[in-house]
């Protein structure tokens, strides 16, 4: 069964938003129609009208004043932004997928929990380093319990624009709290490192999971590498650097049994350079989780 | 200008901080209590105490902590008669609520630290460490990577953020002489009274002591040191032997050179697992430039893969990894098992 498209708009027509919508006209269930910003002077908002949509410096009033609503609003400006306008989307039924941090929806991953929140009138995608580790913290819990868990994110200094440096802390509390909610750890820390070698790095991150001693290692292995399999679906250069590592019980593992997965995210080169898979990870999981919002809905 | 009336430079003692990593971690309460008597009646007048990674590092990635630190700098601020009790942190992976517990602690000098390029992310830190009447102290790691006006501008962005004092931080022991000196003069050029300047220098190239006595002819105000170089890679500059040579030369550091030397015998070493040594790997990393900390992780990861350290710790080197990357250096040792 194919259903139909949903249509949709993209507000914030920064960098995320001009990712985004290259993705989105590649998609056969979303058809994004609008771009929204607030600078009329927005590189963004060209390129939107140049692909064939139609764009406004505006603000969500103009989106609100056309006769035709979207179903679906891609928000990419800010946290402070999205709280002002979720309720005016709710209100008027349009479903938001949001990529900034302000959380008022349920936090979803789309390879993990996306199945509980098809009717949320509000969806948030956590943080970049919540989108490239908690599906596979998610795929270890699945199968054995998961007491704790750590991941760390490593990105290029260039790709780490200012709204995360001014609000790191957030990026370790959400993406923490997201490991725990979505990926089923009892607890969850979370450490972002930028660094800046030239040429740039690609995305990097770490799992490391404390399991039990004698846990099913054959099928933690197998959990991890079909996660990974399934989250390249929607992000192609998502990759495992190698096999789940498995460590006994130490001191310095706080006497824990522990398993370790190193990943690396190259991005898709559609707006961003590949070396931001970061960057390029949220608007695929974002498209990702429209896609999913699309095929989940019976057409009335 | 002197540090102050009594003092041309003010140390700082880290070896409960950055030995931490020496001990991988494993301090305990009677430990600290020991360390921070001697130190604090030999005059030392500030001394660090975190986990080697700073607030919130216990974890998989650096090491779990034996004792919580919280208890630890607790521990240290009721044995304190003279001396400051600080405390390190590192935006990405401790955070503002940290900074709340160990002033709740007793803790009074709030150290935060950076990649030497990365200095914006500490802003909120550093202003809510003023707010909370702390005083600050701004860490410019792994300076031998960025030269002396790009680490002025960086400074600045830590000044202008709330930071009373910006270290040049040698982390990778790996700077030689001017080099420090060209670094600490383009700071105290560019922070004029704004903010003082700091050296923390590392061992492994054996310049610990000589490092610090050039940047405090340069105009650093606070030098770093670990007492018995308890430390990460070869250690810090040695504090008992800074004071002694500082002496010489008519360095005011307010120490009290034989006591410190008895508190580095009797009381710093009995608390070691062993001596912080310029062994082959200590070495590499001074001439590589990698993070002095990953030291004792390289040797974890060598033995637990059957790989070259030596090796290991190059390739960190060649991929640029900065402080907190502990985790690549699996990567790699992966890496150089497939290419067996």
């Amino acid at each position: 069964m194919v259903s139909s498209p949903l249509s949709a708009a993209i507000v914030g027509s920064g960098n995320i938003g001009t990712d985004l919508l290259a993705k989105l006209l590649r998609s056969e269930h979303i058809e994004p129609r609008w771009m929204i910003g607030v600078d009329p002077g927005s590189e963004g908002l060209q390129r939107a009208r140049d692909a064939g949509l139609e764009a406004s410096a505006e603000g969500v009033d103009w989106l609100f004043a056309q006769s035709e609503q979207p179903d679906l609003v891609f928000e990419a400006t800010s946290a402070y932004v999205h709280q002002a306008n979720a309720p005016r989307y709710e209100e008027r039924g349009i479903q938001a997928i949001d990529l900034t941090p302000a959380a008022i929806g349920p936090y979803v991953v789309p390879s993990a929990n996306m199945a509980d929140h098809y009717d949320a009138p509000n969806l948030n995608l956590i943080t970049c380093g919540g989108q490239a580790t908690i599906p596979i913290v998610h795929a270890i819990s699945s199968v054995v319990p998961v007491s704790y868990a750590e991941i760390v994110a490593s990105v290029s200094s260039r790709s780490a624009g200012p709204g995360t440096r001014d609000n790191i802390d957030e990026f370790t509390r959400t993406t923490s709290r997201g490991i725990e909610v979505v990926g089923g750890a009892e607890r969850g820390k979370a450490i972002i490192i930028l660094n800046p070698a030239d040429p740039p790095p690609l995305m990097r991150n770490t799992v490391f999971c404390a399991i039990p001693a004698d846990a099913d290692r054959d099928a933690v292995r197998d959990a991890v590498a079909r996660r990974v399999a399934e989250v390249a679906q929607y992000v192609p250069g998502y990759r495992a650097r190698s096999e789940a590592q498995f460590d006994e019980p130490s001191d310095v593992s706080g006497g824990h049994a522990r398993v370790a997965v190193f990943l690396e995210v190259e991005g898709a080169g559609d707006f961003f350079p590949p070396y931001a898979g970061n960057l390029d990870i949220m608007t695929a999981a974002a498209v990702r989780v429209g896609e999913v919002l699309a095929t989940s809905r019976i057409p009335a | 200008m002197p540090y102050s009336d009594t003092l041309d430079v003010r140390v700082t003692d880290s070896s409960l901080r950055d030995g931490s990593h020496a001990k991988r971690h494993q301090f305990t309460e009677e430990q600290v209590v020991a360390i921070v008597g001697a130190l604090d009646e030999a005059g030392v007048p500030v001394i660090e105490v975190s986990h080697g990674d700073g607030l919130g590092g216990s974890s998989f990635n650096y090491g779990f902590s034996k004792t919580p630190e919280q208890d630890l700098i607790r521990a240290a601020v009721k044995t304190a008669k003279q001396a400051k009790i600080a405390f390190l942190m590192l935006p990405g992976l401790g955070t503002k609520d940290d900074i709340r517990a160990a002033l709740d602690s007793g803790a009074s000098v709030c150290r935060v630290a950076t990649h030497c390029t990365e200095a914006d992310v500490s802003r909120q830190h550093f202003g809510l460490a003023r707010e909370l009447g702390l005083e600050t102290v701004g860490f410019l790691m792994m300076a031998h990577s960025s030269p002396p006006e790009e680490l002025a501008k960086q400074a600045r962005i830590m000044a202008d953020a709330g930071c009373q004092c910006v270290y040049v931080v040698d982390s990778a022991g790996a700077l030689v002489m001017e080099q420090v000196s060209d670094r600490v003069s383009a700071l105290v050029a560019e922070l004029g009274s704004d903010a003082q300047v700091g050296f923390h220098g590392h061992e492994n190239l054996g310049l610990g002591v000589g490092n610090s006595i050039v940047a405090a002819r340069a105009g650093a105000l606070q030098i770093d040191g670990s007492t018995r170089r308890f430390g990460a890679g070869a250690g810090n500059t040695p504090i008992e032997a800074f004071a002694a040579a500082a002496e010489k030369i008519g360095i005011k550091t307010g120490i009290d050179v034989l006591k410190i030397i008895d508190a580095a015998e009797d009381v710093v070493r009995p608390a070691m697992d062993g001596e912080c040594e310029l062994d082959r790997l200590a070495i590499l990393m001074g001439y590589a430039g990698v993070y002095s900390s990953f030291l004792k992780h390289a040797y974890r990861q060598a033995e637990r893969y059957d790989v070259s350290g030596a090796e290991l710790l190059l390739r960190a080197g060649r991929r640029k990894l900065v402080g907190g990357q502990e985790d690549q250096l699996i990567d790699i040792a992966l890496e150089l098992v497939s290419e067996k």
